[in-house]
């Protein structure tokens, strides 16, 4: 029984898939039926009713934020949107993709054209009806010569989208992708209707609430669209998402009852939030990693002795430690997260070896190394002190590190990508092919490293079109070795989503593929 | 009267003047600062190509003097034009906030201006006495401490363990005059906690200044007492430097606020100031910082008015 | 030393204060039992015979930190105000001596500082020319001079219209030797006030950068990054947080106490010569 329960501890940290832990769990020896209540205990503590006021504190948002989803790029506007729109496909809490706003989905046999059948008789807040032109709109919104959203990439290898009848929308790509339609997921592709020959991008949207009011940089409000046509969805009468950047705010207005739900708690805090009354904390571990890229065709991060070296002098477990105070998992030096399909759990887990360090620097000819590495806490809260606690154990290694804090204004674009050696955050992707085309493809917009490995594009270019699971599976567990040997980036931790939830507040399995129930958390929470 | 009627004129004048200095350097600022609105905007999600189409749509090619000339134009016909960063109009998202902002910059002024006239007099008064010394003590601790550290305090004080007030104070426009009021009062008595020592001090010190002159050395000859020397006496020619003082924290809480306002969560101008700055929004911050610049020219000539008809002799000064 | 002695007991107080400060700035190194920048235990550890006040949030110790950040804290914040002052009072006694339009110039040019909004005017040529230490000394001075060349100037109008400044004029004197001999004594109530807490100011003003993002480079410990990278255990009600934002109180009290004295003094002295 012990093995179950740890078996059940890997399901909710997301280390497991629960198809995964069912498969486990009767080679166990224990019925898949009898393990299924187990996971659910907490979530079948009451059932799903409608009503009250919903408020959530969100820790970004910007008074530039705008409601035309290509302009979309945190958390806050992501949560809104779900809240008002939806997608083609969605992922479930147990990291199933089903279709959304498509009841079905198909690939032709070279996974060149990917055809969607849209559901009938879904309409908009302003009543119309969802059709094929509305899905067309939205998707050419995102791509094309003229087009500023931050999704256009994701369309490169779109040739064509055609409208075939009123509900079926058919892509065209120019080479094969095995994983197109978990890009219909992502968080700006929502779909937005056409009103007037133009496409509607004010808000109005098939979702589970109508805008109300929306304050850049302040609040959104919405209430409760009585005519969703997901069913056992969206359950609060009405919704206020606040922006509130500090994190002490929103732990205090927790605490008081001013607001529900709180995302980002500070790591070091976990453990006092939890402490006061009516508050509990809630945890998923996905995909999202803090990373230290180095441009691997610079000086001297050109010798792959020096990379090594640097991946070796750097203590996971402390930084695991300290900057998210344990609420996390130590990262192997490859952007692939647990909550991914093809996550390679036989790769050794690479350790702190100062001695193992210096002969890699002896190797390389620079035993008296000195870096500089810029931070800001505009990269990930925590990523000043986590360039300190580097530049200790690194010393240690016989590398001098100076940390070069740069104002958190502007990091993004004047420090990312411009400098050799950085602190970075991913997001992380639903899936592998998404991540490294993203950001380890050679030339890809986003290779914050520059790293340009003849084998791993031929491997990505490979397994995006090939079909068969077990392949897939080996190329990409050969790309994640690759970029944990060869690549440029240091990545030592993976973080937890930390959400602070009123508990009043009740949800089903959480999903880990994003923040707060995949974003989801308008529609999927409700009050007990 | 005249005299003060020509000067009240040649100050607005000069006013308008500094408005326009107050631009120039926004703008050269604003263009010196690394970025665009177009790489802030979409962060990491930035491409080449989508750069160039968001640059393009926005007229960032164009040289800034042409930038600058239009939106000079624009605003001298009252046209303040529409935020870079999400295409709404300035005056619709700016005004709301100004009006926050003095909204919570008068709370705090109400409370904060006549407490420390008060405690500044008592304090000179009674120098050295226990009570200077506890009203000394006390207002210099509460600015020592920065200001999120005293909202900090304030909210655990009186929201976490008391409950008497909420913890944010979110107001909007469709909340009524009282509960604005209600949950305004945190963030105003942060920010009187923050101001109070420097105008009580400089009320202080320069009563204690002029009870050392000769003049008020003959009233008290002649016999004249304690409150009387000093509202009759000594008050009226304290006032220029006490004006000066309380000018400059007023000018303070209109836009030294941002802090305040993120930790109470307080929709002002000067979060969406900072805001408009990290996205190289650079008309809302035209609009933002002209707004604080006519305030504070307006303040000033009110102190400055103060100030002479405190003194007549200012007027003439050869 | 006589004029120690005679002081009242709250000036010996911040003199003392004043002097135990330096004396941690001047010999940090050998008073903190651990370099500031050395992580010598585990995240917030309590109070211990190792660790008199415990540890920070990277583990590092909270005492040495403390009597480091004296150092650090007290050489900008001293260097700053001094700057502010050397700026503002020339500039303010130039401006209440020559009078017309070259005062209206300084004065304008004042106005024009001081009308831009100080924290984003700090944030934007922070962002500009980098945080290093000598920028961030100087862009404090420069956007706070303004203030003091405000009160120097107001302080000094007030004694140009005195008739003995008239009476030098008429001497031919200079405007150098008006502004020395005539101004500098009679406004320095005012401005030795302003001292006191123009000195705080700085540290706010840095505390409030740091809030921002900017402020000291890490890892040099200062007082006000100290409370703020422990600031949300306040509102757990635990009191780490108030050891750094006391030590600055403290300095700040003690300063102007001794400013009280000085203003007493002179008040003191003059009602002895009326």
């Amino acid at each position: 029984m012990d093995k179950l329960r740890e078996l059940e501890n890997e399901v909710r940290l997301g280390r497991l898939s629960r198809r995964s832990f069912l498969a486990r769990a009767s080679a166990l020896g224990i019925a898949g039926a009898a393990g299924v209540p187990l996971i659910s205990e907490r979530a079948m503590a009451s059932s799903p009713s409608v009503g009250g006021q919903f408020r959530i504190g969100i820790g970004s948002g910007s008074s530039s934020d705008s409601m035309d989803p290509g302009t979309i790029t945190d958390t806050y506007m992501q949560v809104v949107n779900y809240g008002l729109r939806n997608n083609l496909t969605e992922v479930t809490p147990d990291g199933e993709l089903i279709g959304e706003l498509a009841e079905s989905f198909e690939a032709s046999e070279d996974a060149r054209s990917w055809t969607f059948r849209l559901r009938d008789g879904v309409e908009f807040h302003n009543g119309k009806t969802l059709d094929a032109n509305d899905v067309v709109e939205t998707m050419n919104h995102h791509r094309g010569e003229d087009s500023e959203s931050g999704a256009r990439q994701l369309f490169d290898d779109v040739d064509e989208i055609v409208a075939e009848d009123d509900r079926t929308v058919t892509f065209h790509l120019s080479s094969g992708n095995a994983d197109f339609p978990f890009l219909m997921n992502d968080y700006r592709l929502t779909i937005c209707p056409v009103v007037d020959g133009e496409l509607d991008l004010s808000g109005n949207g098939t979702g589970g609430y109508i805008l109300d009011s929306f304050d850049p940089g302040e609040r959104t409000t919405m209430s409760r669209n009585p005519n969703y046509w997901k069913e056992n969805a969206a359950f609060f009468e009405t919704v206020e998402v606040l922006v509130m950047r500090d994190s002490t705010s929103r732990t205090n207005a927790l605490t008081t009852g001013d607001i529900d739900v709180m995302n980002r708690v500070a790591p070091s805090s976990v453990n006092l939030v939890g402490r006061g009354g009516n508050v509990r904390v809630e945890q998923t571990s996905g995909n999202q990693h803090y990373s230290f890229p180095m441009h691997v065709d610079r000086e001297p991060f050109d010798d792959w002795h020096v990379r090594k070296a640097i991946k070796l002098a750097v203590d996971r477990e402390q930084l695991l430690q300290t900057v998210l105070s344990g609420h996390g998992y130590v990262g192997n030096d490859h952007p692939i997260g647990r909550a991914n399909r093809f996550f390679h759990e036989e790769l050794p887990q690479r350790q702190f070896d100062p001695e193992e360090a210096r002969h890699h620097l002896r190797e390389a000819g620079h035993e008296n190394l000195q870096l500089t590495l810029k931070v800001s806490d505009a990269a990930f809260v925590g990523a000043v002190d986590a360039g300190q606690l580097m530049a200790e154990t690194m010393a240690e290694a016989g590398i001098d590190l100076r940390v070069d804090r740069v104002p958190s204004d502007g990091y993004w674009s004047n420090v990312w990508l411009e400098e050799p050696f950085v602190a970075s955050y991913w997001g992380g992707r639903p899936t592998e092919d998404w991540m490294f085309t993203e950001g380890y493809a050679a030339g890809a917009n986003w290779n914050d490293t520059n790293w340009d490995n003849e084998r791993f594009n031929e491997l990505l270019r490979e397994a995006r079109a090939e079909l068969d699971e077990d392949r897939r599976r080996e190329m990409y567990h050969e790309m994640q070795e690759l970029v944990h040997d060869d690549g440029g980036s240091l990545i030592p931790i993976f973080a937890n989503y930390i959400m602070g939830l009123s508990d009043e507040v009740q949800h089903g399995e959480m999903a880990n593929n994003w923040d707060l129930d995949g974003l989801k958390c308008l529609e999927r929470w409700w009050f007990a | 009267m005249a005299r003060i009627a020509v000067l009240i004129a040649q100050r607005l004048g000069l006013g308008v003047l500094i408005l326009f200095a107050v631009s120039l350097i926004i703008m050269f600022v604003v263009e010196l600062l690394p970025g665009d609105t177009c790489q802030e905007l979409m962060g990491q999600g930035a491409t080449p190509q989508t750069l160039q189409a968001c640059r393009a749509a926005l007229g960032l090619d164009d040289p800034m003097h042409e930038r600058y000339l239009s939106w000079l134009g624009g605003m001298l016909t009252g046209d303040m034009g529409i935020s870079l960063a999400n295409q709404r109009p300035i005056d619709e998202l700016v005004i709301r906030r100004i009006l926050n902002t003095f909204f919570l910059a008068g709370i705090a002024a109400a409370i904060a201006v006549p407490l420390s006239l008060m405690l500044g007099i008592l304090a000179a008064m009674y120098r050295n006495s226990i009570f200077d010394r506890i009203v000394n003590v006390s207002t210099l601790t509460s600015i020592s401490f920065p200001e999120f550290f005293v909202a900090y305090i304030l909210i655990f004080i009186f929201a976490v363990e008391l409950g008497m007030f909420p913890s944010v104070s979110n107001v909007h426009a469709d909340m009524a005059f009282q509960e604005r009021l209600y949950r305004s009062l945190l963030p105003a008595l942060s920010l009187t906690l923050v101001i109070t020592a420097h105008m009580m001090r400089m009320t202080r010190a320069t009563i204690v200044n002029l009870m050392a002159s000769p003049y008020i050395e003959m009233a008290r000859l002649k016999g004249i007492r304690g409150m009387r020397i000093i509202t009759y006496h000594a008050l009226p020619n304290a006032f220029a430097p006490i004006i000066n003082v309380i000018t400059l924290n007023l000018a303070y809480l209109i836009v030294g606020v941002v802090v305040v306002e993120v930790v109470f969560v307080y929709p002002g101008l000067g979060q969406l100031l900072v805001d408009a700055v990290s996205n190289r929004d650079m008309p809302l911050v035209q609009a933002g910082a002209l707004m604080f610049a006519a305030v504070y020219v307006l303040l000033n000539l009110f102190a400055d008015i103060v100030s002479i008809i405190s003194n007549p002799r200012l007027l003439h000064p050869r | 030393m006589k004029l120690l002695e005679q002081a009242p007991l709250s000036a010996k107080f911040g003199m003392a204060i004043i002097v135990v400060y330096v004396i941690a700035a001047v010999f940090a190194p050998i008073l903190a039992p651990y370099p500031q920048r050395a992580i010598v235990g585990s995240q917030f550890e309590a109070i211990s015979a190792a660790h008199w006040l415990g540890t920070d949030h990277l583990g590092r110790d909270m005492l040495s930190r403390l009597i480091y950040a004296a150092r650090n804290t007290v050489g900008i914040a001293v260097a700053a105000t001094a700057l502010t002052f050397l700026f503002g009072c020339m500039l303010g006694f130039l401006a209440a001596t020559i009078g017309g339009w070259g005062d209206q110039l300084l004065s304008r040019a004042a106005d024009t500082i001081l009308a831009i909004p100080t924290l984003i005017f700090a944030l934007m040529l922070l962002t500009v020319f980098g945080t290093a230490l000598p920028v961030l000394v100087l862009v404090i001075g420069f956007l706070e001079s303004p203030k003091v060349f405000r009160i120097a100037r107001s302080s000094a109008m007030n004694v140009v219209v005195m008739d003995f400044v008239e009476a030098a004029r008429l001497r031919g004197e200079g405007v150098g030797w008006i502004m020395r001999r005539e101004l500098l004594p009679n406004v320095m109530a005012p401005l030795v006030a302003e001292f006191g807490l123009r000195f705080c100011f700085v540290f706010l003003m840095i505390s409030a950068l740091s809030f921002l993002g900017l402020g000291i480079q890490p890892p040099l410990a200062d007082w006000g990054a100290m409370v703020r990278e422990t600031a949300q255990l306040i509102s757990f009600g635990v009191p780490t947080p108030l050891i750094p934002a006391f030590a600055i109180a403290l300095l700040t009290i003690a300063v102007n106490f001794v400013v009280d004295w000085f203003l007493y003094k002179q008040s003191g002295l003059k009602e002895e010569r009326a």
